[in-house]
Formats: structure tokens, C-alpha cells, sequence
């Protein structure tokens, strides 16, 4: 899947809060405030549809926080937003989902006493066996039923977890459940994802995997949003990169060059974020940097002792 | 020697009173198991549903069908009163306002006030007026030895377990179905079924309500062969159909039903053998203690099965094995 080029994502001037061609998701003015703190404070911003967007931020920068605010599990103070045209400030949690925008949470909610089959029939809609009247009376949902574990089936499938059907939730591996997590969102055929950390405590290995699993995303025509703190991620799928710090939209700009950009390099990469340190001359660099005697005398001192 | 206790105690398996507990743990299972709501007020479902039938029957004349739906009605209300604030919130939140509720609802009874309604302290009698009144059973003794039920005794027993039976079905269809699977969702985490886009609150309420009136139905058959009492209702009952919950299973179906069985005749036959040791001087307690040992030993089956078999006597090991 090729990124999306950003002349056709941005209709103007790269800046923060710039206005995108397309945007399935327009926020203005949402500010949060937890007693003297700002957890959130976001002028304009707009994610642009069909496209995978990533949060990155500082720890405490406020993306969960945000991600919250949008999806309806917490409310701001003030603000508005829009998805699709529609506002959706002040809609509960679960009539946002219902309208297309499914969210993943950080800390992985896997269901770990149903079956993994259960999970993913959860996440399907429209099923009237739901109503408690109707539920009572099988041949009223039975043919919903098979169609939605068609669909979970397949989407099993897809993200390799269909030897685990019938398997407790509960006795997945922690990269297995984000998978499940990830399938059981898409029951719904959301028409934006939003992924809070998806590769957190996921194997190399396995996040090749997710990082396939979000591009088929957009493939589908999905938007993706997700939060991330693995740069490499970043740069390989996203095509475009909002950068929060503070509550607040510091950068935003396609990875290429909002990796460089000085603000983000202050507020969250760090100067030194190319360098190995994990190496005596990457440690060196950053001593001499410092202009720290101490530091440079312990690490030669330390590549000494090793010589020996 | 008197060995009668033997048969009276097999008697409980399908005594009113069992079936009344079962109803109400059934109840239970809809809320703790099923749902994941911790419900300590199941009593004071009971005693709703209980004086609402009593009072119904008794200071309305009204008829059966009449006071059976004012039982529903009332219990239905109770639910919502609790559900409203507090399901929103927390599930100890709920724990603690039910515990609460039960106990208002006891301690308002009693009030000398209202004693021209509820009969305060003394209670109420003769609620099962209208309900004798249509026994089909020609008068008459059934049943042999010990166990010869009169045509009264035998009407509640069939129709306390036809509600059983009939609670029973609707909960198991309930459970296998996608509604079931929405509550033991939100038992499992429910910010995650509100993340795909299910009401949870709504879920919550129907559980709450569904619960309470089968508590509140169980409470008018408990009171069908006795009178009704408001110390009955006390916190200790809740804690008895909790103990029956364990014992069968708190995820299954017909575990309440085997777990009532169990219940009342450890109880009855405990209480028999006590007696027998006691009058032959074997056992170094005097008849009164008799009653709270009964008790003591219930207590440790229960901590011995907690132990050696946390998910009940119909239970899943796997359910058991997955939730630390």
C-alpha cells in the first residue's frame, strides 16, 4: 500500500491545525481540565479520511486523554467536533461507536471469560437477538447470527486467530489479544479506527504483522488513527503526523519532515534520538553534548575496564 | 430411636421453601453471575415482592392475577429506584446502596406507623387466601409416611416449581442468547462492549430488573405456606441464597436448584442428626446451641468448596481457571 501523498491530504500551508481536502474528523476548540491541570486543549485539528494518521506525543501529553474525549468515554469542558458532518459532543460512548467510529484502548480489554468466537460475535451489529424480548425467540436472530459468524470467521482468519476460536479470551498471549482487540473492532465495518498503542508490549515479529493488518485497513477504505511511540512505526505506515505535547497540537506534518521539525524534537524525541546508546561512541556523543565531564570520564572508563 | 428426620429431611428437596430460594438465587445468577452486578439486596426483593402480594391480597382484596402483577410491578420499581443512580457508577457502589435499600425496607415495615398496612412487626397472615382458593386438588392426603402433604401443601409445591422450571427456561434461553452474550460482556469489562457500540446502562437496567422480579416472585412463594414476617428479610438471607449461589455454581443455570436442594437438606438433616447425638449424649451441646451449629457447618462446606471447587457443583473449571 503507497502512502498517500500530502498534496492530496493538505489544502494548505503545513502548520498546526491546518485544514485537510478531505477531513472525516473535524475537532474544534476541546479542552479538558482535571481540577488546575490542562490535560487537553486542542484549537482546530482535522484527520484526513482514507488516510493513517499518527498521534505521537510525550507520556502525559494528553493523547489517551483526547482519544477519550472523542470516542465519548470521558467529556471535555468545552469544544466541538465533528465526524462524517455530524457532531458528535455530548454523544455517549456507544452511540459513537454505532456510527462508525470504533476506538481499541491502551491497556488491551480482551473478554477473558468468553470464548474468542464470543468476542468477535460481540462486535457485530445489528443483531436482534440483543433485544431481551427477542432474544427469547431464536428463529427471530438465528439468521443474523450465521451471517455475522461468517464475517468473524473470515476475520479471524485473517489475523491468524481461527485455530483459537473456541479458546477462552483469557488464554491468548498478550500479542494475541491485541490482534482479538483489533478483529472485534472491525466486526462493525467502522469507517475510522482508532488504535490507542496497538504495538505496546507486542514482539517485533508480531508488529510486522499488525503493521500489515493497519495498512489492509486503509486498503479497505478505512481512516486510521493511532497512537504511537515507536518512531520506526511511524515513518513506515502512517501518512500523515500530529504531534501533541502539553494538551496541545504542537506539529503536525507528513513523518518525513515532521521528525525534524524543532518543536517535536524538543518536546518529544529528544536531540540525541538517532543515536545508538547503546553503544560506548553513542554514549559519548551525548556526554560530549552535555559538555559533561563526569558522564564522558564514567563512560571511557567503562570502555576501558571492557578493552581489558 | 426416631429416624423420621431422614425422610422429612429428603422432604426439603421439594419443600415451598426451597423452591422459593432457588427462584430468588436464580434471580442472583442473573445479576452476580450473568451480568457482573454484586446485588446484596436480593432480600429485600423478597420482602417487596412478598408485601406487595401480602398487601395486595389483603388490604385490596384483590384478586390473584391482580396481586401476582402488583408483586412484579413493585419489585420492577425497586430495581429501577436502585438501578438509576447507581448503575452508572462503580459496582461496589451498587453493593453497597442494595445492602442498604434491603435493609430500609425491613426496618420501614416494622414502624409501629405503618402497621394497618404492612402489620408491623407481627406481620401479615392469610396471604394465600386467593391462592388456595383455585387449588384444583380435591381435598384430601397425599403422599405416604412422614411425607403426606395436604391438598394446600401439595398446590404450592407444583406451583412453586412450575415457576422454577419456567425461570429456569427463560434464563437458559437468555443466557445463549446474544443478550446473554452483551451482559457477560459487560460482567467482563464494559468499557470494551461500549467501545462496539452496546448500551450498557439499558443492558444493566434489564439485568437489575429481570433479577429483581424473579427475587420478588420468590418472595410471594415463600410467603404462600407461611405468614410474613419482616425479620425474615434480613441482611442473613441475602448471605443464604449468596452461599446456595456458590455452592451450585454461580455461572450456571440449574446450579441454584441443586444448590437450594443441597442447602435445605444439609440444614434439615444436620439439625436431625444433632438432635440424635444430643439426646443420646454423645454430642457435648445443649439443644439450643443446636440451631447455630447447623449453621457452622454450612459455613465450612462452604469454605472447604471455595476451596477445592471454586466453581461450584454444576460450574466451569476453565471460567474459574481464567479470572485472576
Amino acid at each position: 500500500m503507497p502512502k498517500t501523498p500530502v498534496d492530496q491530504i493538505v489544502a494548505g500551508p503545513i502548520e498546526p491545525g491546518v485544514k485537510k481536502k478531505n477531513p472525516i474528523l473535524v475537532v474544534d476548540g476541546v479542552r479538558r481540565t482535571f481540577g488546575g491541570l490542562t490535560a487537553v486543549n486542542v484549537d482546530h485539528v482535522e484527520i484526513p479520511a482514507g488516510a493513517v494518521t499518527a498521534l505521537i506525543g510525550p507520556n502525559g501529553a494528553g493523547k489517551t486523554t483526547f482519544f477519550n474525549l472523542l470516542t465519548g468515554f470521558d467529556k471535555p469542558n468545552e469544544g466541538s467536533w465533528n465526524f462524517k458532518g455530524e457532531n458528535l459532543a455530548g454523544v455517549p460512548a456507544f452511540k459513537v461507536a454505532r456510527r462508525g467510529m470504533v476506538r481499541t484502548f491502551q491497556l488491551t480489554k480482551a473478554l477473558s471469560l468468553m470464548k474468542v468466537i464470543d468476542n468477535m460475535l460481540l462486535g457485530a451489529t445489528k443483531q436482534p437477538g440483543e433485544n431481551m424480548f427477542r432474544a427469547l425467540f431464536p428463529f427471530t436472530w438465528k439468521q443474523r447470527e450465521a451471517d455475522v459468524e461468517e464475517r468473524a470467521q473470515s476475520l479471524l482468519a485473517r489475523f491468524k486467530l481461527d485455530a483459537k476460536k473456541d479458546d477462552y479470551a483469557g488464554s491468548l498471549s498478550g500479542g494475541q489479544r491485541k490482534l482479538l482487540e483489533m478483529a472485534r473492532a472491525l466486526m462493525s465495518d467502522p469507517d475510522l479506527v482508532m488504535l490507542d498503542e496497538p504495538m505496546a508490549g507486542v514482539n517485533p515479529a508480531l508488529t510486522q504483522s499488525l503493521l500489515h493488518h493497519i495498512l489492509d485497513l486503509k486498503e479497505q477504505g478505512m481512516t486510521v488513527l493511532f497512537v504511537e511511540h515507536d518512531m520506526h512505526v511511524v515513518q513506515e505506515i502512517a501518512d500523515w503526523v500530529i504531534v501533541m505535547a502539553e494538551g496541545k497540537v504542537v506539529a503536525e506534518g507528513p513523518p518525513s519532515t515532521v521528525m525534524s521539525d524543532p518543536a517535536v524534537i524538543d518536546a518529544y524525541l529528544g536531540a540525541h534520538h538517532d543515536t545508538d546508546l547503546g553503544t560506548i561512541s553513542g554514549q559519548l556523543e551525548v556526554a560530549e553534548e552535555m559538555e559533561s565531564d563526569l558522564i564522558r570520564h564514567e563512560v571511557e572508563e567503562e570502555a576501558a575496564h571492557d578493552g581489558k | 430411636m426416631d429416624f423420621n428426620f431422614i425422610w422429612l429431611s429428603l422432604g426439603e428437596i421439594a419443600s415451598p421453601t426451597t423452591a422459593a430460594y432457588a427462584l430468588a438465587t436464580i434471580g442472583l445468577v442473573v445479576h452476580f453471575g450473568f451480568t457482573g452486578l454484586l446485588n446484596f439486596g436480593q432480600a429485600g426483593f423478597m420482602a417487596v415482592g412478598g408485601y406487595a402480594f401480602a398487601i395486595a391480597t389483603l388490604k385490596f382484596d384483590a384478586p390473584l392475577p391482580m396481586a401476582v402483577l402488583a408483586t412484579i410491578l413493585a419489585s420492577a420499581l425497586f430495581a429501577l429506584i436502585l438501578g438509576i443512580p447507581t448503575l452508572r457508577l462503580r459496582a461496589d457502589y451498587l453493593s453497597i446502596v442494595t445492602i442498604a435499600a434491603s435493609e430500609i425496607i425491613r426496618l420501614s415495615v416494622k414502624t409501629s406507623e405503618l402497621t394497618d398496612i404492612t402489620g408491623g412487626a407481627t406481620g401479615l397472615n392469610g396471604a394465600a387466601k386467593t391462592f388456595n382458593a383455585i387449588n384444583p386438588f380435591p381435598k384430601g392426603n397425599y403422599g405416604f409416611g412422614v411425607l403426606t402433604y395436604t391438598a394446600d401443601q401439595l398446590w404450592v409445591r407444583v406451583v412453586g416449581w412450575t415457576l422454577v422450571a419456567l425461570a429456569c427456561l427463560v434464563v437458559f434461553l437468555l443466557v445463549r442468547s446474544p443478550w446473554g452474550r452483551v451482559v457477560k460482556g459487560i460482567r467482563e469489562d464494559e468499557d470494551a462492549v461500549r467501545s462496539l457500540g452496546k448500551n450498557v446502562f439499558s443492558y444493566k437496567m434489564q439485568a437489575l430488573i429481570f433479577g429483581g422480579v424473579l427475587g420478588g416472585l420468590a418472595g410471594m412463594l415463600f410467603i404462600l405456606p407461611r405468614s410474613l414476617q419482616p425479620d425474615n428479610y434480613g441482611t442473613q438471607l441475602t448471605f443464604f441464597l449468596y452461599t446456595i449461589m456458590l455452592l451450585g455454581g454461580a455461572t450456571t443455570v440449574f446450579g441454584p436448584v441443586i444448590g437450594s436442594m443441597i442447602f435445605w437438606v444439609t440444614l434439615s438433616l444436620s439439625d436431625g442428626l444433632l438432635a440424635l447425638g444430643i439426646n443420646s449424649g454423645i454430642l457435648p451441646i445443649t439443644s439450643v446451641q443446636q440451631g447455630p451449629v447447623r449453621f457452622i457447618i454450612v459455613g465450612v462446606a462452604l469454605a472447604l468448596l471455595v476451596v477445592f471447587r471454586p466453581q461450584g457443583i454444576l460450574g466451569n473449571k476453565k471460567e474459574v481457571f481464567f479470572s485472576a
